[in-house]
């Protein structure tokens, strides 16, 4: 007799149970600590912290555990816990020109007020595998110090606003709009399309902002400024009046220079693509402003006939826990649907060999 | 006299109920901003209205949507069924009840009759549904041109404009090739004779229970953050032409357990030798019928 291959209750509880299992691995290993990821995982619980939209380095880092290191899966579990939260409303923009730097470079300038400072990077690294990690030795001796600059470090794009080469954005004091509260509708402003990218996959920006350097989009970007490091997060409580700074995060913010031939009324000058991330996240946020530069062709009076220009395609496409949701879920039950494709498919079928017959 | 697997029709009653959490999840004022939205979309039936979907525990396309409508709406007095394949059992419909059960601590039942609010994906129960219940369906798509015109912002000029040509060319271009329509399932409906709706992806041999029903019909996607609606007796109609109208087409076979004619049927492969057999996809339907004939049998005996 047929037996239903429908899970039930049991089966759900048991998957669960060797998933927990699957999680923990081989118990004669020591347990893997929450501190432990959020310490030596970081670029991972700073991706998760800007895909999940919440800056909290320890619930990313528990994200990251419960999640076996699926970071999408992490970013899920985050998000979730966010929308329990409750919004209080929004922080003045943050003033990054006035970040503790950890990082900064410019791709434009040979030198500049403050320096290049590489910071913590990958970038001139041989990626030869480092077998002595393997072998889990002793912490690394300290990194040299050098003493700390007095010197604010300017931005580049402010450097070049003083001669006028660099368009201005329009000043706003409307509270920024938020997309886990309101639907996303176009056309999108550009304070909605950032909110988006910034918690956009960083794997779908990377593609899109490549596409725009090899011609889909015709982009001529350059890294105008990378700065990481840490700002104040400033609040007006409406009681006080003032502004009081709440805490500091650490962000990764970069600053694209794009030519722009001008129009009728603007002179030629240089367009700004700009991306912010949470965290050390400095590949999605160049990517992020490739893909925010060229999101802006139709206002700049440019062909937009790219996928990376399309506002409805990348905006509704770079969400991956929405997408990681629509695609997986294909998985689920659809044999109804299927049965209802068979019985057409034997009617067209039917049909077409009769004619032949005829 | 129970029906057979009546005890397990109750099995998870005994479902805790977890605390910290509001009554249905959802924040009081989440569930206000979704009623507006379902009350807007009562008035303009089958008109797809966006609102401000929140991010679910459960993920999208697994019915955050649905759970979001059926939270909005749910009192403790409420009594809810969830099917997914037209089956109780399924694990996404256990899943999704057992939601309920924790964090609204309602009662669940598997008995289409007893249900106030029903929640679905893919089928609408056999039994007709009367005044005063709710079906609430899982939609992954709202939109019924999507395949036609992908750009949100041309649809809705298209919706506005009542300008549904792409999909009567379709459905021709369907005939003028194969001599049939070749849609099975998520087959569009017009609503009220304004607009054109997805039945979500019911298979097209239930979209005649759309029209006039007497029960309300909530529509809700999730991901895409639209709700829509059908309110009791409107008339929906599935799209067809006058020389080639609508047909319903399921398998042309009786269910094995219970022998219906009139149900929705699931082919079941027995072997690898061709072995078919087939049964209703509608379990609550199927298993009362059975319970009914077992007792016409004792009866008799």
């Amino acid at each position: 007799m047929y037996v239903a291959v429908k899970g039930g209750e049991r089966a759900i509880e048991a998957a669960h149970a060797w998933l927990a299992e699957a999680r923990r691995g081989d118990p004669a290993l020591p347990e893997l600590s929450v501190a432990q990821v959020e310490e030596q995982l970081g670029l991972a619980v700073d991706r998760v912290m800007a895909e999940g939209a919440c800056h909290d380095r320890g619930l990313a880092a528990l994200a990251i555990k419960q999640a076996r290191g699926d970071l999408i899966e992490a970013a899920f579990l985050l998000r979730a816990y966010r929308t329990t939260l409750p919004r209080f409303g929004a922080s003045l923009p943050l003033e990054t020109g006035a970040m503790r730097i950890r990082r900064r470079i410019s791709a434009t300038y040979k030198d500049l007020p403050g320096g290049q400072v590489l910071g913590p990077t990958f970038d001139y690294t041989h990626r030869l595998l480092d077998f002595a990690l393997a072998a889990e030795g002793e912490a690394p001796a300290p990194a040299p110090e050098a003493p700390a600059e007095a010197a604010t470090m300017p931005r580049v794009t402010g450097i070049l606003a003083q001669e006028g080469l660099m368009q201005p954005e329009p000043p706003g004091d409307a509270e920024p709009p938020d997309l886990t509260r309101q639907p996303l509708s176009f056309p999108a402003d550009r304070p909605l399309r950032l909110q988006a990218l910034a918690r956009g996959d960083e794997g779908f920006l990377l593609a899109l902002g490549y596409s725009t350097q090899r011609g889909y989009g015709n982009a001529h970007p350059f890294v105008g400024e990378i700065r990481m490091g840490e700002v104040a997060v400033e609040i007006v409580p409406p009681e006080l009046g003032f502004p009081i700074a709440i805490g500091e995060i650490t962000v990764t913010e970069c600053q694209m220079v794009n030519q722009f031939a001008g129009s009728k009324t603007e002179p030629a000058q240089f367009t700004r693509g700009y991306g912010l991330v949470f965290g050390h996240g400095e590949r999605k946020a160049m990517a992020m402003a490739l893909v925010d530069r060229s999101l802006r062709a139709r206002e700049l009076g440019e062909e937009a006939e790219a996928p990376a220009q399309s506002e409805e395609f990348v905006l509704y496409h770079c969400d991956n826990v929405e997408a990681t949701g629509f695609v997986e879920h294909l998985k689920l039950p659809h044999y109804v649907d299927f049965q209802s494709e068979l019985e057409k498919i034997r009617q067209l079928r039917a049909t077409a060999l009769r004619e032949a017959a005829e | 006299m129970m029906a057979p697997g009546a005890e397990n029709r109750s099995r998870e009653a005994a479902v805790e109920t977890v605390t910290g959490y509001n009554f249905g999840y959802l924040d009081e004022n989440t569930k206000r901003m979704i009623r507006r939205a379902l009350l807007k979309a009562v008035a303009i039936p089958g008109h797809q209205v966006p609102f401000g979907s929140r991010e679910m525990p459960l993920p999208y396309g697994w019915g955050t949507g649905g759970i979001q409508v059926t939270a909005s709406i749910i009192g403790p007095g409420d009594r809810l069924k969830v099917i997914d394949q037209g089956a109780d059992d399924t694990t996404n419909a256990v899943s999704i009840r057992r939601f309920f059960a924790r964090v609204a601590g309602v009662g669940t039942t598997e008995r289409t009759a007893d249900a106030t609010i029903v929640q679905t994906r893919h089928r609408i129960p056999e039994t007709p549904l009367r005044e005063g219940q709710v079906l609430v369906y899982q939609v992954p798509m709202p939109e019924p041109l999507f395949r036609l015109e992908p750009r949100v912002a041309e649809t809705k000029r298209l919706h506005a404009l009542a300008d549904y040509s792409l999909m009567h060319v379709k459905l021709y271009e369907d005939i003028a090739r194969t001599g049939h329509i070749a849609t099975s399932y998520n087959y569009p409906v017009m609503v009220n004779g304004r607009y054109l709706m997805s039945p979500s992806p019911i298979p097209a041999f239930d979209n005649p229970k759309m029209h006039r029903m007497a029960a309300l019909q909530l529509f809700g996607a999730g991901r895409e953050k639209r709700i829509y609606a059908v309110p009791p007796y409107t008339e929906v109609r599935s799209l067809d032409f006058e020389d080639h109208p609508f047909v319903p087409i399921r398998a042309d076979a009786a269910c094995e357990l219970c022998g219906s004619r009139e149900s929705y049927l699931d082919e079941v492969v027995t072997d690898d030798r061709g072995g078919r057999m087939f049964v209703c996809s509608d379990t609550d339907y199927c298993t009362t019928r059975q319970g009914t004939q077992g007792s016409a049998r004792e009866a008799a005996e």
